[in-house]
């Protein structure tokens, strides 16, 4: 079997295993590429049925209006339930990343979203589409990644996994986050995706976009709630996002890749990583891990 | 060399088609504090361009904040990936790195070479294929190099790299490297391993890392990164007997049944016969169904869904597998037992056993003996600690099918779980069935209230609500089973005032009280967590834990101006208002 075959199997594994052992289970779908991988999984795992379990977006309101409209196509092609999540008080509160920064808009519409909507659902196990290569303390995060009651996440108490058998045992209100890319890298989700002829949300490729360039970012004009500061103008630029968020945080890269395999190239020959374009991580050395203690995924 | 191929700029399309194709190895490198370890991952992630600039600028800023290498790259800070960690110095857990060059993708299992080094290598090691074990060139074969080494083979890698690390501060020396190798070679010899790969290498300077190094003229074998793209490791799963452990049965109508799991050995078709272990009943696979259409073949590796031809009762948990070459098939087993938690094992306690396939309470009867993981010895002991390994007799409720571990890994190899906190507590590796029934002198004579309530994974007590609990704390008893219930533990409750009609209305209050009290002794006999609600002078129920009770075992509630324990002698505050937080205290501070 190809890297890729041995990949895909084990994540089937997965999520049979997670579908299989918990009562209540559901998909978070962000959206992005590695969404995208791990839907197509889901839909492999189960075939001719349907994946036993909803699918979940927890919408920041400030998510790239393409990702909506994709997301809106894919769900009613593939008949997904879907579940749509915002945190309402945060919405009341007017949380705008653009006024009150990244931090509090992450923690508030992102993290605290995810909460609400796990508990107001009572899921006990939820699957994210998050990789061990993409950040340094997720290297050591279990595929089956146990969370307390409250949704803490113990780095120093995590269960020992091993071979391909997993302790899916949990108390009333505990829950795991299971991550079937687990052994994924960000080259590995790409080469499956053209592979696969998996679809995408087309902002991934290089296209003519408005773009304003801000504390070294250049940020999407992707609606009128970015107000130009002093000295800022709105520039027509070839540009594609490595990663995909809300978009006032999400950086653009200059590219004129506008086919999967251009992207592939270009990544191999550049040495910046994708989260870069993130501005969570890089509030403060450690950040990532200290998210998700308190729940991030 | 990683993706260094020209093809990437000149025609991604045909760079593309060539990976296609390519492998996957998962290794895990196991040395010594200072062994250079992670200077050895960290120069093969960083020419295999898995280090990105900005990631590389974090790093140059890091090794300059808290390094330890002056005003070099402090590689290490690049791997131990948690801020805690980071800030003390160690590496506390096993990490998975990734990197990937134009032949095989890689996977390396990252683990400290001294803390809970049994649980994290034996956790590592469980999904490599093949280990490379460091060795300083300077101090040779250390004791943590046996001990690697055993662990490495106990969960049956059976190829390994012995890296002869630091030759640059041995000038390079052939003989220094010659003499490790026999020794290593001497020592190895009983470990089963099938190939060892010596490389004299310095991971600081490069040498036999990525290429073969001129200063090391006298060594003609292959650099590391070389040998792990070519090592054969393409086992022979396909060839042995067929197994499918049944994950999840598909129905999405009546007209479609599907089998889904993941084929741990073998080779299957249409038309092959299978038999399901549990009932043996047989048949033949119908489709093999995967999305992409139905396959003509699947094999080891692959997650498939089977139909078959006839309608006969599978669920999840059964092993599919060949009918003549059938699992085995007992509840009694003898498997090596690697402990994994702070709390030891307790023989006769009833924990969780997990398989590939499925799971069932199980006990483990005897400690045969442990091994000394530094010197291989056997040594007689009645339990296993923390990073301690012992071959075990295992009674599982109900019989499972499995192939010794060095058959099947998939389907020799389980868990423990304890059934309480839910922790994984050991790592199982099933040596053969035992033969029959334990024998009499094996099985405990009488029972007593330890064992059965080592079955319920609990201690026996009685709660004893002695003083009358007001209008607003009415329901605490019941709350408290409730709650008790729901954290998996057995309980009855014994209303004094209800038992009265059955155990005798005439009788006076103390000569009632005594018979209650009976009931609750007999009820802790059979390993239960016994409520009490009758009140009974406080005197009285202190005698009765005196006589009649092992120390902690009859605990007395009363009611008080603040909550405190002491002894057996619970006082509940009156201040707090909540029943709730009255139940939550109580489950907090006392040992249920």
């Amino acid at each position: 079997m190809t890297h890729l075959e041995q990949l895909e199997a084990e994540s089937i594994h997965i999520i049979r295993e997670v579908a299989a052992e918990f009562e209540n289970p559901v998909m978070l779908y962000s959206v992005g590429k590695d969404s995208a991988v791990m839907l197509h999984l889901a839909r492999k795992a189960f075939y001719p049925a349907r994946p036993p379990f909803p699918l979940m977006h927890v919408d920041t309101t400030w998510k790239f209006r393409e990702m909506i409209e994709f997301r809106d196509r894919i769900v009613d092609e593939y008949g997904f339930d879907l579940l749509i999540h915002v945190n309402q008080e945060g919405v009341k509160q007017g949380i705008d990343p653009f006024v009150h920064g990244s931090a509090l808009h992450t923690d508030v519409m992102k993290t605290e979203g995810l909460k609400q909507a796990l508990d107001k659902y009572k899921f006990d196990a939820a699957f994210g589409g998050a990789r061990r290569d993409e950040e340094k303390s997720r290297a050591k995060e279990r595929i089956f990644s146990f969370r307390t009651a409250s949704h803490r996440w113990d780095p120093k108490n995590q269960r020992p996994e091993l071979w391909n058998i997993y302790n899916a045992r949990v108390q009333p209100g505990e829950s795991i986050r299971a991550f079937p890319l687990s052994n994924w890298t960000e080259l590995d989700v790409w080469q499956y995706i053209h592979l696969e002829n998996i679809p995408i949300v087309p902002l991934y490729l290089a296209k003519e976009r408005p773009v304003v360039e801000r504390d070294g970012m250049l940020i999407l004009v992707d609606d009128d709630r970015l107000k130009l500061r002093p000295g800022e103008k709105v520039q027509t630029k070839s540009v594609r996002f490595r990663t995909l968020g809300c978009y006032p945080l999400t950086g653009a890269v200059e590219s004129t890749a506008a086919t999967l395999p251009e992207i592939i190239q270009e990544m191999l020959l550049t040495r910046t990583s994708e989260r870069q374009g993130r501005l969570i991580d890089h509030d403060q050395s450690g950040s990532m891990e200290k998210k998700k203690q308190e729940g991030y995924f | 060399m990683a993706h260094q191929s020209e093809l990437i700029a000149e025609d991604i399309q045909a760079y593309l088609k060539s990976q296609e194709q390519k492998g996957l190895l998962r290794f895990i490198t196991c040395g010594s504090v200072d062994d250079g370890k992670s200077t050895l991952i960290g120069r093969l992630l960083w020419d295999s361009k898995m280090i990105f600039e900005d990631q590389l600028a974090a790093l140059s800023a890091d090794s300059k904040r808290v390094g330890t290498q002056g005003e070099n790259i402090d590689y290490a800070l690049l791997l131990d990936g948690l801020q805690a960690e980071r800030e003390q110095g160690i590496t506390i857990d096993v990490a998975y790195r990734y990197f990937s060059t134009d032949k095989r993708k890689f996977i390396v299992a990252d683990t400290p070479g001294h803390e809970q080094y049994t649980r994290n290598m034996v956790t590592g090691a469980s999904t490599a294929q093949v280990a490379v074990i460091l060795v300083d060139a300077r101090k040779g074969l250390m004791t943590q190099t046996r001990r690697h080494s055993y662990l490495v083979s106990l969960v049956g890698i059976r190829r390994v790299v012995l890296a002869v690390n630091k030759m640059d501060l041995v000038d390079y020396s052939a003989d220094r490297f010659e003499a490790i190798c026999k020794e290593y070679q001497l020592f190895a010899s009983g470990l089963g391993f099938k190939e060892i790969t010596a490389i004299p290498i310095s991971a600081l300077e490069g040498d036999n890392v990525l290429h073969s190094s001129e200063r090391t003229p006298w060594y003609d074998g292959p650099a590391l990164l070389e040998h792990l793209e070519t090592v054969q490791v393409e086992d022979s799963a396909a060839s042995r007997p067929f197994r499918l452990p049944v994950q999840w049965v598909n129905r999405p109508d009546l007209d479609f049944r599907g089998f889904c799991g993941t084929i741990v050995s073998g080779t299957i078709r249409p038309g092959d016969a299978i038999v399901v272990s549990s009932s043996g009943q047989t048949s033949r696979v119908a489709r093999i169904v995967t999305m992409g259409g139905d396959l003509p073949q699947a094999v080891a590796g692959q997650a498939v869904t089977l139909t078959l031809t006839d309608e006969i009762d599978i669920s999840r948990g059964d092993l599919l597998a060949a009918p003549e070459q059938r699992p085995a098939q007992s509840d009694q087993l003898e498997a090596h037992l690697a402990w994994l938690h702070e709390q030891p094992l307790a023989p006769g306690r009833s924990y969780l056993l997990k398989t590939a396939a499925g799971s069932a309470p199980a006990q483990v009867r005897q400690v045969k003996h442990k091994i000394d993981v530094n010197t291989l010895q056997q040594q007689s002991a009645e339990t296993l600690e923390l990073n301690e390994v012992g071959l075990c007799q295992i009674a599982v409720s109900k019989s499972i099918a499995f192939d010794p571990y060095g058959d099947n890994e998939a389907t020799g190899s389980f868990i423990l779980i304890d059934r309480l906190s839910n922790a994984t507590v050991a790592a199982g590796m099933i040596d053969r069935a035992l033969s029959g029934k334990p024998s009499e002198g094996q099985r405990r004579l009488p029972l007593d209230k330890a064992d059965r309530a080592a079955l319920k994974g609990q201690q026996p007590k009685i709660v004893w609500f002695s003083a009358p609990l007001e209008e607003t704390i009415s329901e605490l008893p019941q709350r408290l089973e409730s709650r008790l219930h729901s954290l998996g533990r057995h309980t009855c409750l014994l209303d004094g005032e209800t038992l009265r009609a059955t155990l005798g209305g005439t009788l006076g209050d103390e000569a009632h009280l005594q018979r209650v009290a009976e009931v609750a002794l007999l009820m802790i006999e059979a390993g239960l967590i016994v409520l009490v609600v009758a009140t009974a002078p406080s005197a009285w129920v202190e005698q009765l834990a005196e006589d009649r009770c092992l120390a902690g075992e009859l605990l007395n509630i009363k009611r008080g101006k603040a909550a405190v324990i002491d002894g057996a002698t619970v006082v509940l505050s009156d201040q707090t208002a909540s029943q709730a937080e009255q139940v939550e205290w109580l489950v907090e501070n006392l040992p249920f």
